[in-house]
Protein backbone atom coordinates (compact mmCIF):
# COMPACT_ATOMS: atom_id res chain seq x y z
CA UNK A 1 0.00 0.00 0.00
CA UNK A 2 1.66 3.23 -0.94
CA UNK A 3 0.82 6.03 0.49
CA UNK A 4 0.36 9.42 -1.08
CA UNK A 5 3.75 11.32 -1.73
CA UNK A 6 5.35 7.70 -2.14
CA UNK A 7 7.35 6.91 -5.09
CA UNK A 8 7.20 9.89 -7.64
CA UNK A 9 7.46 9.92 -11.06
CA UNK A 10 11.57 10.23 -11.75
CA UNK A 11 12.32 13.68 -11.04
CA UNK A 12 8.97 14.98 -10.26
CA UNK A 13 8.84 17.82 -7.76
CA UNK A 14 6.29 17.52 -5.09
CA UNK A 15 3.63 20.27 -3.91
CA UNK A 16 1.72 19.37 -0.91
CA UNK A 17 -1.79 21.14 -0.81
CA UNK A 18 -3.32 18.48 1.23
CA UNK A 19 -6.21 20.67 3.33
CA UNK A 20 -6.29 23.82 1.44
CA UNK A 21 -9.51 24.33 -0.43
CA UNK A 22 -10.33 25.24 -4.20
CA UNK A 23 -8.74 27.53 -5.63
CA UNK A 24 -5.51 27.36 -3.39
CA UNK A 25 -4.10 24.12 -5.22
CA UNK A 26 -4.58 25.48 -8.49
CA UNK A 27 -3.06 28.62 -7.49
CA UNK A 28 -0.15 26.99 -6.09
CA UNK A 29 -0.32 24.52 -9.32
CA UNK A 30 -0.25 27.43 -11.25
CA UNK A 31 2.78 28.95 -10.32
CA UNK A 32 4.81 25.98 -9.47
CA UNK A 33 4.03 24.42 -12.88
CA UNK A 34 6.34 27.26 -14.46
CA UNK A 35 9.45 27.27 -12.74
CA UNK A 36 10.15 23.92 -13.44
CA UNK A 37 11.58 22.88 -17.44
CA UNK A 38 9.28 22.90 -20.18
CA UNK A 39 9.06 18.55 -19.66
CA UNK A 40 9.02 18.74 -15.80
CA UNK A 41 6.38 16.62 -14.09
CA UNK A 42 5.06 18.34 -11.16
CA UNK A 43 3.02 15.98 -8.71
CA UNK A 44 0.51 17.85 -6.78
CA UNK A 45 -1.07 16.49 -2.94
CA UNK A 46 -4.24 17.83 -2.85
CA UNK A 47 -7.42 16.25 -0.93
CA UNK A 48 -9.68 19.09 -1.79
CA UNK A 49 -12.93 17.73 -3.04
CA UNK A 50 -13.10 20.03 -6.32
CA UNK A 51 -9.26 19.38 -6.74
CA UNK A 52 -9.34 15.98 -9.57
CA UNK A 53 -11.84 17.58 -11.37
CA UNK A 54 -10.22 21.29 -11.30
CA UNK A 55 -6.80 20.24 -11.73
CA UNK A 56 -7.89 19.13 -14.94
CA UNK A 57 -9.93 21.50 -15.83
CA UNK A 58 -7.22 23.55 -15.40
CA UNK A 59 -4.53 21.52 -17.20
CA UNK A 60 -7.45 21.46 -20.48
CA UNK A 61 -7.44 25.32 -20.66
CA UNK A 62 -3.83 25.79 -20.08
CA UNK A 63 -3.17 23.67 -22.28
CA UNK A 64 -0.68 21.34 -19.91
CA UNK A 65 -0.76 17.51 -19.89
CA UNK A 66 -1.93 15.47 -16.51
CA UNK A 67 -0.98 12.46 -16.32
CA UNK A 68 -2.79 8.96 -14.81
CA UNK A 69 -2.08 8.51 -11.33
CA UNK A 70 -3.77 5.75 -9.81
CA UNK A 71 -3.42 7.25 -6.35
CA UNK A 72 -6.14 9.30 -4.77
CA UNK A 73 -5.39 12.57 -4.28
CA UNK A 74 -2.13 12.63 -5.87
CA UNK A 75 -1.49 14.22 -9.18
CA UNK A 76 1.02 14.59 -11.76
CA UNK A 77 1.16 17.84 -13.98
CA UNK A 78 3.63 17.77 -17.13
CA UNK A 79 4.15 21.21 -18.37
CA UNK A 80 4.31 21.26 -22.17
CA UNK A 81 5.53 25.06 -22.34
CA UNK B 1 -42.64 43.86 -11.79
CA UNK B 2 -40.08 45.77 -9.47
CA UNK B 3 -37.30 44.26 -9.73
CA UNK B 4 -34.87 46.83 -8.54
CA UNK B 5 -36.50 46.81 -5.20
CA UNK B 6 -34.45 48.94 -2.69
CA UNK B 7 -33.79 47.27 0.23
CA UNK B 8 -33.14 49.54 2.85
CA UNK B 9 -30.17 48.72 5.47
CA UNK B 10 -29.20 45.97 3.01
CA UNK B 11 -25.69 45.99 5.22
CA UNK B 12 -25.22 47.62 8.83
CA UNK B 13 -24.02 51.08 8.23
CA UNK B 14 -24.87 50.75 4.49
CA UNK B 15 -26.83 53.31 2.30
CA UNK B 16 -29.50 52.11 0.43
CA UNK B 17 -28.61 50.14 -2.05
CA UNK B 18 -29.93 48.70 -5.36
CA UNK B 19 -31.21 45.07 -5.45
CA UNK B 20 -31.26 42.82 -8.72
CA UNK B 21 -32.42 39.44 -8.07
CA UNK B 22 -30.65 37.42 -10.70
CA UNK B 23 -31.40 33.58 -8.63
CA UNK B 24 -34.73 33.17 -10.83
CA UNK B 25 -33.32 29.58 -11.49
CA UNK B 26 -33.44 28.84 -7.67
CA UNK B 27 -37.18 30.57 -7.46
CA UNK B 28 -38.45 33.30 -9.61
CA UNK B 29 -40.34 36.25 -8.00
CA UNK B 30 -44.04 36.09 -7.40
CA UNK B 31 -45.97 37.14 -10.81
CA UNK B 32 -48.25 40.30 -10.62
CA UNK B 33 -51.20 37.82 -11.56
CA UNK B 34 -50.31 35.29 -9.28
CA UNK B 35 -50.68 37.55 -6.23
CA UNK B 36 -54.35 38.89 -7.16
CA UNK B 37 -55.20 34.96 -7.54
CA UNK B 38 -53.76 34.06 -4.26
CA UNK B 39 -55.72 36.15 -2.90
CA UNK B 40 -58.54 35.66 -4.69
CA UNK B 41 -58.61 32.09 -4.17
CA UNK B 42 -58.26 32.56 -0.40
CA UNK B 43 -61.24 34.30 -0.45
CA UNK B 44 -63.30 31.51 -2.29
CA UNK B 45 -61.39 28.43 -2.16
CA UNK B 46 -60.42 28.29 1.56
CA UNK B 47 -63.22 25.26 1.83
CA UNK B 48 -62.76 20.98 0.97
CA UNK B 49 -62.93 20.70 -2.70
CA UNK B 50 -64.52 16.99 -1.93
CA UNK B 51 -67.55 18.32 0.20
CA UNK B 52 -71.03 18.54 -1.62
CA UNK B 53 -72.06 21.77 -0.68
CA UNK B 54 -71.78 24.79 -2.29
CA UNK B 55 -68.88 26.12 -0.96
CA UNK B 56 -66.84 23.22 -1.48
CA UNK B 57 -68.25 22.93 -5.08
CA UNK B 58 -66.73 26.64 -5.58
CA UNK B 59 -63.25 25.18 -4.56
CA UNK B 60 -63.34 22.35 -6.47
CA UNK B 61 -64.37 24.30 -9.38
CA UNK B 62 -61.15 26.34 -8.59
CA UNK B 63 -59.11 23.45 -8.42
CA UNK B 64 -60.52 22.00 -11.90
CA UNK B 65 -59.93 25.53 -13.73
CA UNK B 66 -56.24 25.55 -12.48
CA UNK B 67 -55.63 21.71 -13.46
CA UNK B 68 -57.01 22.39 -16.91
CA UNK B 69 -54.96 25.81 -17.21
CA UNK B 70 -51.70 23.54 -16.19
CA UNK B 71 -52.65 20.52 -18.28
CA UNK B 72 -53.13 23.33 -21.40
CA UNK B 73 -49.39 25.13 -20.78
CA UNK B 74 -47.87 21.93 -20.00
CA UNK B 75 -47.87 20.48 -23.86
CA UNK B 76 -50.06 21.18 -27.02
CA UNK B 77 -51.96 18.85 -27.26
CA UNK B 78 -53.07 19.16 -24.21
CA UNK B 79 -52.53 16.41 -21.52
CA UNK B 80 -55.63 15.30 -20.44
CA UNK B 81 -56.95 16.68 -16.39
CA UNK B 82 -56.58 13.22 -14.96
CA UNK B 83 -52.87 13.14 -15.54
CA UNK B 84 -52.18 15.69 -13.85
CA UNK B 85 -51.18 15.76 -10.00
CA UNK B 86 -50.07 18.41 -7.77
CA UNK B 87 -47.88 17.99 -4.30
CA UNK B 88 -45.67 20.62 -2.43
CA UNK B 89 -42.27 20.84 -4.39
CA UNK B 90 -40.84 20.10 -7.78
CA UNK B 91 -38.17 17.75 -5.95
CA UNK B 92 -41.37 15.98 -4.26
CA UNK B 93 -42.67 15.76 -7.43
CA UNK B 94 -39.70 14.43 -9.20
CA UNK B 95 -39.81 12.07 -6.28
CA UNK B 96 -42.94 10.75 -6.91
CA UNK B 97 -42.33 10.41 -10.73
CA UNK B 98 -39.18 8.45 -9.96
CA UNK B 99 -40.41 5.45 -7.17
CA UNK B 100 -44.05 5.43 -8.71
CA UNK B 101 -42.71 4.40 -12.05
CA UNK B 102 -39.89 2.40 -10.75
CA UNK B 103 -42.86 1.05 -8.24
CA UNK B 104 -44.64 0.16 -11.42
CA UNK B 105 -42.68 -1.45 -13.47
CA UNK B 106 -41.05 -3.74 -10.99
CA UNK B 107 -42.31 -7.35 -12.81
CA UNK B 108 -40.20 -5.44 -15.78
CA UNK B 109 -37.11 -4.18 -13.86
CA UNK B 110 -35.75 -1.94 -11.21
CA UNK B 111 -32.76 -0.05 -12.95
CA UNK B 112 -33.34 3.42 -13.46
CA UNK B 113 -31.33 5.17 -16.43
CA UNK B 114 -30.51 8.57 -15.72
CA UNK B 115 -28.09 11.60 -17.27
CA UNK B 116 -25.18 12.60 -15.17
CA UNK B 117 -26.52 16.37 -14.83
CA UNK B 118 -30.30 15.49 -13.24
CA UNK B 119 -31.57 17.95 -10.44
CA UNK B 120 -30.09 16.01 -6.61
CA UNK B 121 -33.65 15.00 -6.23
CA UNK B 122 -33.91 12.74 -9.25
CA UNK B 123 -30.43 11.31 -8.37
CA UNK B 124 -31.40 10.57 -4.98
CA UNK B 125 -34.71 8.87 -6.04
CA UNK B 126 -32.84 7.05 -8.38
CA UNK B 127 -29.91 5.98 -6.28
CA UNK B 128 -32.84 4.20 -3.78
CA UNK B 129 -31.79 1.14 -6.14
CA UNK B 130 -29.99 0.58 -9.38
CA UNK B 131 -29.29 3.86 -11.47
CA UNK B 132 -27.13 4.11 -13.91
CA UNK B 133 -25.92 7.13 -14.59
CA UNK B 134 -25.34 8.41 -18.59
CA UNK B 135 -22.11 10.72 -19.05
CA UNK B 136 -22.58 14.24 -20.67
CA UNK B 137 -20.35 16.17 -23.37
CA UNK B 138 -18.93 18.83 -22.02
CA UNK B 139 -21.86 21.19 -23.17
CA UNK B 140 -23.78 19.07 -20.79
CA UNK B 141 -25.54 17.72 -23.54
CA UNK B 142 -26.19 14.08 -22.33
CA UNK B 143 -24.13 11.52 -24.33
CA UNK B 144 -27.63 10.08 -27.32
CA UNK B 145 -25.82 7.21 -28.16
CA UNK B 146 -24.86 5.55 -24.53
CA UNK B 147 -28.26 6.76 -23.12
CA UNK B 148 -29.62 4.55 -26.44
CA UNK B 149 -27.84 1.58 -25.05
CA UNK B 150 -27.87 2.67 -21.86
CA UNK B 151 -32.22 2.84 -22.38
CA UNK B 152 -31.65 -0.56 -24.03
CA UNK B 153 -30.67 -2.57 -21.25
CA UNK B 154 -31.57 -5.35 -19.08
CA UNK B 155 -34.36 -4.32 -16.45
CA UNK B 156 -34.56 -1.01 -17.39
CA UNK B 157 -37.93 0.16 -14.87
CA UNK B 158 -37.46 4.23 -16.19
CA UNK B 159 -35.58 6.75 -18.27
CA UNK B 160 -34.84 9.76 -16.91
CA UNK B 161 -33.81 12.81 -19.09
CA UNK B 162 -34.55 16.77 -17.71
CA UNK B 163 -35.82 18.97 -20.63
CA UNK B 164 -32.42 21.28 -20.28
CA UNK B 165 -30.23 21.78 -17.03
CA UNK B 166 -30.73 23.94 -14.32
CA UNK B 167 -27.16 24.94 -13.71
CA UNK B 168 -25.82 25.52 -16.85
CA UNK B 169 -29.16 26.14 -19.06
CA UNK B 170 -28.03 23.60 -22.12
CA UNK B 171 -31.17 22.29 -23.59
CA UNK B 172 -31.19 18.59 -23.71
CA UNK B 173 -31.73 16.36 -26.65
CA UNK B 174 -35.10 15.19 -26.00
CA UNK B 175 -36.33 14.03 -29.49
CA UNK B 176 -33.92 11.72 -29.41
CA UNK B 177 -34.08 10.34 -25.81
CA UNK B 178 -37.78 9.70 -26.79
CA UNK B 179 -36.83 8.05 -29.79
CA UNK B 180 -34.41 5.52 -27.81
CA UNK B 181 -37.09 4.97 -25.10
CA UNK B 182 -40.01 4.19 -27.49
CA UNK B 183 -37.69 1.77 -29.47
CA UNK B 184 -36.56 -0.21 -26.40
CA UNK B 185 -40.29 0.37 -24.75
CA UNK B 186 -38.94 2.21 -21.51
CA UNK B 187 -40.92 5.14 -20.12
CA UNK B 188 -39.73 8.59 -20.09
CA UNK B 189 -39.72 10.92 -17.05
CA UNK B 190 -38.93 14.56 -17.95
CA UNK B 191 -37.85 17.11 -15.44
CA UNK B 192 -39.21 20.17 -16.86
CA UNK B 193 -38.86 22.44 -13.73
CA UNK B 194 -36.69 24.44 -15.92
CA UNK B 195 -38.23 25.00 -18.70
CA UNK B 196 -42.49 25.13 -18.56
CA UNK B 197 -42.92 28.76 -19.43
CA UNK B 198 -39.65 29.25 -21.07
CA UNK B 199 -38.97 26.47 -23.75
CA UNK B 200 -41.78 23.64 -25.83
CA UNK B 201 -41.51 20.06 -24.23
CA UNK B 202 -41.97 17.83 -27.20
CA UNK B 203 -44.54 15.14 -26.52
CA UNK B 204 -43.52 11.40 -26.60
CA UNK B 205 -42.62 11.35 -22.74
CA UNK B 206 -44.47 9.27 -20.22
CA UNK B 207 -43.75 11.10 -16.61
CA UNK B 208 -43.14 14.85 -16.36
CA UNK B 209 -42.40 17.22 -13.73
CA UNK B 210 -42.21 20.71 -13.11
CA UNK B 211 -42.38 23.72 -9.79
CA UNK B 212 -44.23 26.54 -9.71
CA UNK B 213 -41.86 28.80 -7.98
CA UNK B 214 -39.64 28.10 -11.10
CA UNK B 215 -41.84 30.26 -13.29
CA UNK B 216 -43.36 32.93 -10.81
CA UNK B 217 -45.96 30.79 -8.99
CA UNK B 218 -45.55 30.64 -5.39
CA UNK B 219 -43.21 28.28 -3.79
CA UNK B 220 -44.82 24.98 -2.52
CA UNK B 221 -46.50 23.76 -5.56
CA UNK B 222 -45.20 20.84 -7.61
CA UNK B 223 -46.83 19.42 -10.67
CA UNK B 224 -46.64 15.58 -11.51
CA UNK B 225 -47.99 14.53 -14.88
CA UNK B 226 -48.33 10.62 -15.55
CA UNK B 227 -49.69 10.24 -19.01
CA UNK B 228 -52.50 7.15 -19.54
CA UNK B 229 -51.05 3.67 -20.12
CA UNK B 230 -47.90 4.71 -17.60
CA UNK B 231 -47.16 1.91 -15.48
CA UNK B 232 -47.17 3.90 -12.16
CA UNK B 233 -47.80 3.04 -8.50
CA UNK B 234 -48.24 5.13 -5.78
CA UNK B 235 -44.91 4.89 -3.98
CA UNK B 236 -46.38 5.47 -0.82
CA UNK B 237 -47.77 3.06 1.81
CA UNK B 238 -51.40 3.44 1.81
CA UNK B 239 -51.82 4.82 5.30
CA UNK B 240 -49.86 7.17 4.95
CA UNK B 241 -51.10 11.04 4.11
CA UNK B 242 -51.19 11.29 0.66
CA UNK B 243 -48.20 13.27 -0.75
CA UNK B 244 -50.83 15.30 -2.98
CA UNK B 245 -52.88 17.11 -0.67
CA UNK B 246 -51.74 20.78 -1.49
CA UNK B 247 -53.10 24.27 -0.40
CA UNK B 248 -55.65 25.18 -3.11
CA UNK B 249 -54.77 28.96 -3.26
CA UNK B 250 -51.66 28.18 -3.68
CA UNK B 251 -52.44 25.64 -7.19
CA UNK B 252 -54.76 28.32 -8.06
CA UNK B 253 -51.57 30.75 -8.01
CA UNK B 254 -49.51 28.50 -9.24
CA UNK B 255 -51.63 28.09 -12.73
CA UNK B 256 -52.97 31.65 -13.32
CA UNK B 257 -48.96 32.64 -13.10
CA UNK B 258 -48.27 29.78 -16.03
CA UNK B 259 -50.98 31.30 -18.15
CA UNK B 260 -49.97 34.87 -17.79
CA UNK B 261 -45.82 33.75 -18.42
CA UNK B 262 -47.10 31.86 -21.74
CA UNK B 263 -48.97 34.75 -22.74
CA UNK B 264 -46.02 37.02 -23.02
CA UNK B 265 -44.17 35.15 -26.31
CA UNK B 266 -41.45 38.68 -26.06
CA UNK B 267 -40.65 37.95 -22.78
CA UNK B 268 -38.43 34.56 -23.11
CA UNK B 269 -36.92 36.32 -26.59
CA UNK B 270 -35.79 39.27 -24.33
CA UNK B 271 -34.06 36.75 -21.94
CA UNK B 272 -32.32 35.11 -24.33
CA UNK B 273 -30.82 38.26 -25.80
CA UNK B 274 -29.99 39.60 -22.38
CA UNK B 275 -27.97 36.33 -21.60
CA UNK B 276 -26.12 36.47 -25.08
CA UNK B 277 -24.96 39.92 -23.80
CA UNK B 278 -23.62 38.55 -20.03
CA UNK B 279 -22.17 35.28 -21.91
CA UNK B 280 -20.29 37.84 -24.58
CA UNK B 281 -19.55 40.73 -21.97
CA UNK B 282 -18.02 38.01 -19.14
CA UNK B 283 -16.07 36.17 -21.87
CA UNK B 284 -14.65 39.95 -23.19
CA UNK B 285 -14.19 41.76 -19.54
CA UNK B 286 -13.14 38.96 -17.11
CA UNK B 287 -9.65 37.38 -18.24
CA UNK B 288 -9.34 33.41 -17.65
CA UNK B 289 -13.23 32.91 -17.29
CA UNK B 290 -14.93 29.59 -18.68
CA UNK B 291 -18.50 30.46 -19.88
CA UNK B 292 -20.20 26.96 -19.88
CA UNK B 293 -22.88 25.68 -21.33
CA UNK B 294 -23.88 25.35 -24.77
CA UNK B 295 -24.42 29.22 -26.34
CA UNK B 296 -27.18 28.62 -28.39
CA UNK B 297 -29.21 25.49 -27.47
CA UNK B 298 -30.32 26.08 -24.18
CA UNK B 299 -32.97 28.16 -21.54
CA UNK B 300 -33.34 31.47 -22.28
CA UNK B 301 -33.13 32.68 -18.84
CA UNK B 302 -29.32 30.89 -17.46
CA UNK B 303 -25.67 31.71 -17.85
CA UNK B 304 -22.92 30.03 -15.87
CA UNK B 305 -19.40 30.74 -15.82
CA UNK B 306 -16.69 29.92 -13.48
CA UNK B 307 -13.16 32.23 -12.44
CA UNK B 308 -10.25 30.77 -12.47
CA UNK B 309 -7.75 31.49 -9.00
CA UNK B 310 -11.28 32.40 -7.48
CA UNK B 311 -12.81 31.42 -4.49
CA UNK B 312 -16.87 30.65 -5.28
CA UNK B 313 -17.93 32.05 -1.92
CA UNK B 314 -16.46 35.32 -1.70
CA UNK B 315 -17.51 35.99 -5.34
CA UNK B 316 -21.37 35.43 -4.47
CA UNK B 317 -20.61 37.18 -1.35
CA UNK B 318 -18.72 39.92 -3.11
CA UNK B 319 -21.53 39.96 -5.76
CA UNK B 320 -24.09 40.04 -2.73
CA UNK B 321 -22.68 43.32 -0.97
CA UNK B 322 -22.35 45.05 -4.80
CA UNK B 323 -26.27 44.46 -5.05
CA UNK B 324 -26.57 41.18 -7.22
CA UNK B 325 -28.19 38.09 -5.55
CA UNK B 326 -26.52 34.87 -7.85
CA UNK B 327 -25.93 31.58 -6.97
CA UNK B 328 -23.10 29.34 -7.50
CA UNK B 329 -21.98 25.82 -8.17
CA UNK B 330 -18.62 25.57 -6.26
CA UNK B 331 -18.00 23.94 -3.25
CA UNK B 332 -17.58 26.47 -0.68
CA UNK B 333 -21.01 27.29 -1.20
CA UNK B 334 -22.69 23.85 -0.45
CA UNK B 335 -23.86 22.04 2.37
CA UNK B 336 -22.06 19.42 1.34
CA UNK B 337 -18.43 20.94 0.47
CA UNK B 338 -18.29 19.00 -2.72
CA UNK B 339 -18.50 20.79 -5.99
CA UNK B 340 -21.59 21.01 -8.33
CA UNK B 341 -21.86 17.14 -9.71
CA UNK B 342 -23.07 18.98 -12.84
CA UNK B 343 -19.63 20.94 -13.29
CA UNK B 344 -17.83 17.90 -12.43
CA UNK B 345 -19.75 15.61 -15.23
CA UNK B 346 -19.40 18.20 -17.60
CA UNK B 347 -15.33 18.18 -16.18
CA UNK B 348 -15.41 21.97 -16.19
CA UNK B 349 -13.96 24.25 -13.77
CA UNK B 350 -16.21 24.37 -10.77
CA UNK B 351 -14.03 27.06 -8.49
CA UNK B 352 -15.04 30.80 -9.01
CA UNK B 353 -18.44 29.38 -10.23
CA UNK B 354 -21.38 31.69 -10.82
CA UNK B 355 -25.04 31.11 -12.25
CA UNK B 356 -26.99 33.97 -13.30
CA UNK B 357 -30.82 33.46 -13.96
CA UNK B 358 -33.33 36.14 -15.41
CA UNK B 359 -36.83 36.14 -14.80
CA UNK B 360 -38.79 38.57 -16.73
CA UNK B 361 -38.83 41.90 -14.19
CA UNK B 362 -34.63 41.90 -15.59
CA UNK B 363 -34.00 45.30 -17.06
CA UNK B 364 -31.51 45.92 -19.61
CA UNK B 365 -29.70 48.66 -17.12
CA UNK B 366 -29.57 45.64 -14.69
CA UNK B 367 -27.56 43.50 -16.55
CA UNK B 368 -25.52 46.37 -17.68
CA UNK B 369 -24.65 46.97 -14.19
CA UNK B 370 -23.64 43.48 -13.64
CA UNK B 371 -21.39 43.65 -16.43
CA UNK B 372 -20.00 46.86 -15.26
CA UNK B 373 -19.30 45.73 -11.74
CA UNK B 374 -17.93 42.10 -12.29
CA UNK B 375 -14.90 42.57 -13.54
CA UNK B 376 -13.27 44.76 -10.75
CA UNK B 377 -15.12 42.05 -8.35
CA UNK B 378 -13.16 39.25 -9.97
CA UNK B 379 -9.78 41.20 -9.95
CA UNK B 380 -10.37 42.28 -6.28
CA UNK B 381 -10.81 38.74 -5.21
CA UNK B 382 -7.81 37.35 -7.02
CA UNK B 383 -5.31 40.05 -5.61
CA UNK B 384 -6.63 39.09 -1.91
CA UNK B 385 -5.99 35.29 -2.15
CA UNK B 386 -2.58 35.81 -4.59
CA UNK B 387 -4.61 34.68 -7.58
CA UNK B 388 -2.35 36.53 -9.99
CA UNK B 389 -0.83 34.13 -12.36
CA UNK B 390 -0.96 32.91 -15.37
Amino acid sequence: MTRPGDDPRPGAVELDCRGQRCPLPIIALARRLLSLPVGGVLRVLADDPAAANDIAAWCRMRDQELLPVAEPDVFDVRRTH
Amino acid sequence: MASEAIIEGAAPGSETQARSYFDAAAAAPLHPVATQALLAAAADGWADPSKLYLEGRRAAQLLDAAREAVAESISAPSVRLDEVFFCSSGSAAASLAVEGARAGRARVGDVVVHSAVEHSAVLRAAEQGPARSVPVERSGRVDVEAFGSAVAGPRVALAALQSANHEVGTAQPLADAIAACERAGVPLYVDAAQSIGRLPVPTGWSLLSASAAKWGGPAGVGVLVVRKGTRWAKPWPVERVDPQIVSLPLVVAAAAALRAVLADDAANARLFALVDRVRAGVAATVPDVEVIGDPVDRLPHIITFSCLYVDGEALLHALDRRGFAVSSGSSCTAATLRPSHVLVAMGVLSHGNVRVSLHPGVTSAEVSRFLDVLPDVVAGLRAEIGGHCR
